[in-house]
């Protein structure tokens, strides 16, 4: 899976979950840019994300995601491993 | 709206659920708004959330409390003024077996594990306890699901101190109370936990992430369920079902067939199938759902597969059987009148998805569910939580027949050339009196599922009704008739309010099952009389029309009420109480009087 592919399939996760079809993501995105960005969104977004690729993350992989750009980077190394 | 139907994608809904909130509110469906408190021993939000979406679909729009996290015993069994001030319709207790303070050691006596299950249940039947008398309204509680590792493998289940053990036990004593306890119900996470599958429902990453006790993708399935109950207690259960016939009832087509080929019965795997859903389908009589048939066939062939040796439904079971070459959507309609019921009432049972995209094309909100396979139309349909059981009365035992002598009726009737001679020849008995203990379950049931004969539509919980039956400054009746073709049970329930010299019709209702008797004459001699006898100098009458109780607009002006006000709002007629009364009830006698 290409890096724009993941990017592409994040933002449409994201769009969905938030209802706002004017989200694009960067690599750099992360919680303070997005408003309804809390705690409890970020659960839906996890569960989307591993719905969505085929993918578990364990506890210490979802706390140190601190950017889009690290979760794209999780997604491909879970992913293709 | 299908995507909140059984089966429904449960991960769609979460990552959509701010679009189909959208959707869903922008209907122009009349909404009934409600209160919801939810009192969580773990992370609650997407708990909401979801039962947000089911209970819109159901015409129910929620408001929500929230507990503060964990917090369901503190707000729960102490007073709490934001709850009091929130003044909730229903409180949900979400909690969990990571709510459970102590388990039992190896090393504790029976004595000890029985004083520990005790303190765990006394510490929940305290915040049920405060919480109905507080607020005066239903509960639901969880059950426990099973733990999810057994530190005595098997044995944990038999062994005093296995937790499967203690959380069972727990289970009883909860049900014990659901049994002896009204307005009192059980969230049967035991069952659905197990149903989703248990070790991805307890999956620890989501506690230890979020503290959700539940997976978020099994949140759902919870939802859905609580949600049921809740429009359950509100009166949303649908009411009966119209089935089809071939390759629903039976594998096979009767007509090309021959009724000696259709496949039903023990002889093989097939029959099987069909002969365990028409047995399903006949258990429903029990709950007071009504079974009907709406099938393309000729009424012969339609009968002989009903009458067929290993049928367990027989033509009997139903109370219209309409087999014919009409459209579908027609005998649907047809059905529904007859019954009078709306056909959002009724659920569509039918193999062919042709038929079912008819039914579901019409603008009436018919539930019709995916069938599947026919080893599956029992879980499609099941799993839909249709007929939710909340409150099991001895009249919904009753009311297939009640709607199959009505059907009586209508041929009894056709024999006479006047309505009144009709009317006397029924020999209808009424008892019209003040709400009382036995029927208050059946008085908080009709004003929620009225809709039709109903003036004001205003909705009561079964514990506001009991309080409006002790307070002197209310005038409460319920009607109850009889005829010669058996009882029809309570069917219409009258509350005046009085201020002042005033009484003023806060509810006036009557079920369609006994339109066009004359009980609502009945009815009003009494509230006249009573009124009466208070002194009181005038009452008023009131209707708000709702998009479904149209057929009661010209109600009080038929009674003899002159009208105030009229606006799009609704309209309000007064009686003044000094004028002469004319007994208005001809047909029916009155017991007591």
């Amino acid at each position: 899976m290409k890096r724009e592919e993941v990017f592409e399939r994040l933002n449409e996760i994201f769009r969905n979950n938030f209802d706002d079809e004017g989200i694009t993501l960067s690599e750099e995105t992360s919680a303070k840019d997005i408003e309804d960005w809390d705690s409890l969104e970020q659960i839906n977004l996890v569960v989307a994300i591993q719905g969505a690729f085929h993918v578990k993350f364990n506890i210490d992989e979802v706390n140190a995601m601190s950017n889009v750009g690290e979760m794209v980077d999780l997604i491909l190394r879970k992913a293709d491993a | 709206m299908k995507e909140l139907e059984y089966p429904f994608d449960a991960s769609y809904l979460m990552t959509h659920r701010r679009q189909l909130k959208k959707t869903l509110t922008a209907q122009s469906a009349a909404f009934t708004d409600k209160r919801i408190a939810i009192l969580g021993g773990s992370t609650t939000a997407a708990i909401g959330w979801m039962v947000e979406l089911f209970l819109l679909n159901q015409q129910i729009r929620p408001k929500f409390y929230e507990s503060e996290y964990n917090r369901y015993y503190e707000e729960g069994a102490f007073p709490n003024q934001k709850l009091k001030e929130f003044k909730p319709d229903i409180i949900y207790i979400h909690t969990t077996n990571r709510n459970i303070s102590r388990y039992p050691q190896i090393s504790d006596s029976a004595e000890t594990v029985d004083r520990m299950l005790k303190e765990e249940f006394e510490k929940l039947k305290q915040v049920w306890e405060n919480l109905q008398s507080t607020y005066r309204c239903p509960v639901i509680q969880n059950n426990f699901e099973l733990p999810f590792y057994r530190l005595l493998g098997n044995k944990d289940a038999s062994d005093l101190h296995g937790a499967v053990n203690f959380l069972t036990r727990l289970n009883i004593k909860l049900y014990e109370y659901a049994q002896t306890h009204e307005n009192f119900y059980i969230c049967d996470i035991n069952y659905i936990s197990a149903d989703y599958g248990l070790k991805e429902w307890s999956d620890p990453f989501y506690w230890y992430m979020y503290k959700y006790a539940v997976n978020v993708d099994a949140i759902p399935f919870l939802a859905f369920n609580v949600s049921n109950i809740i429009k359950s207690v509100f009166g949303k259960n649908k009411k009966g079902f119209v089935l089809d016939l071939d390759n629903t009832l039976w594998g096979g087509v009767i007509g090309d067939e021959g009724t000696e080929n259709i496949k039903i019965g023990s002889e093989e795997a097939s029959g099987q199938v069909y002969w365990e859903f028409q047995r399903y389908l006949k258990a429903h009589k029990q709950l007071g759902i009504v079974l009907n048939i709406n099938s393309k066939n000729n009424k012969e062939n339609a009968l002989a597969g009903l009458n067929h040796p290993d049928s367990q439904l027989r033509p009997e079971d139903f109370v219209e059987i309409k087999a014919n070459w009409e459209p579908k959507d027609r005998n649907f309609e047809e059905i529904a009148g007859n019954l009078n019921l709306l056909p959002d009432s009724l659920v569509f049972v039918d193999d062919n998805p042709a038929e079912r995209h008819i039914i579901e094309a019409q603008p009436w909100g018919v539930s019709v569910p995916d069938m599947g396979e026919p080893h599956h139309y029992i879980q499609n349909i099941d799993r839909n939580g249709y007929f939710e059981a909340t409150t099991i009365s001895s009249d919904d035992q009753k009311r297939s027949q009640m709607y199959q002598r009505n059907a009586e009726r209508a041929n009894f009737q056709s024999g006479f050339g006047d309505y009144g001679e009709y009317l006397k020849s029924l020999e209808m008995r009424a008892a019209i009196k003040p709400f009382e203990s036995v029927y208050m379950a059946r008085i908080a049931q009709l004003t929620n599922k009225t809709n039709q004969f109903n003036l004001t539509t205003k909705r009561y919980s079964q514990a506001e009704i009991e309080a409006i039956a002790q307070d002197p400054s209310f005038i409460t009746l319920y009607g109850r008739l009889e005829d010669r073709f058996g009882d029809n049970g309570v069917v219409s329930v009258v509350i005046g309010r009085i201020v002042g010299m005033e009484c003023h019709m806060d509810l006036w209702l009557m079920s369609c099952r006994v339109l066009k008797r004359g009980l609502e004459c009945a009815m009003m001699d009494e509230v006249v009389r009573q009124c009466r006898e208070r002194g009181l100098r005038k009452i008023y009458g009131y209707y708000l029309p709702t998009g479904k109780n149209s057929m009661v607009r010209e109600f009080y002006k038929q009674q003899g009420f002159q009208m105030e006000t009229e606006e799009p709002g609704g309209s309000v007629w007064a009686y003044d109480l000094s004028d002469s009364w004319e007994t208005k009830n001809k047909y029916i006698q009155v017991e007591g009087m």
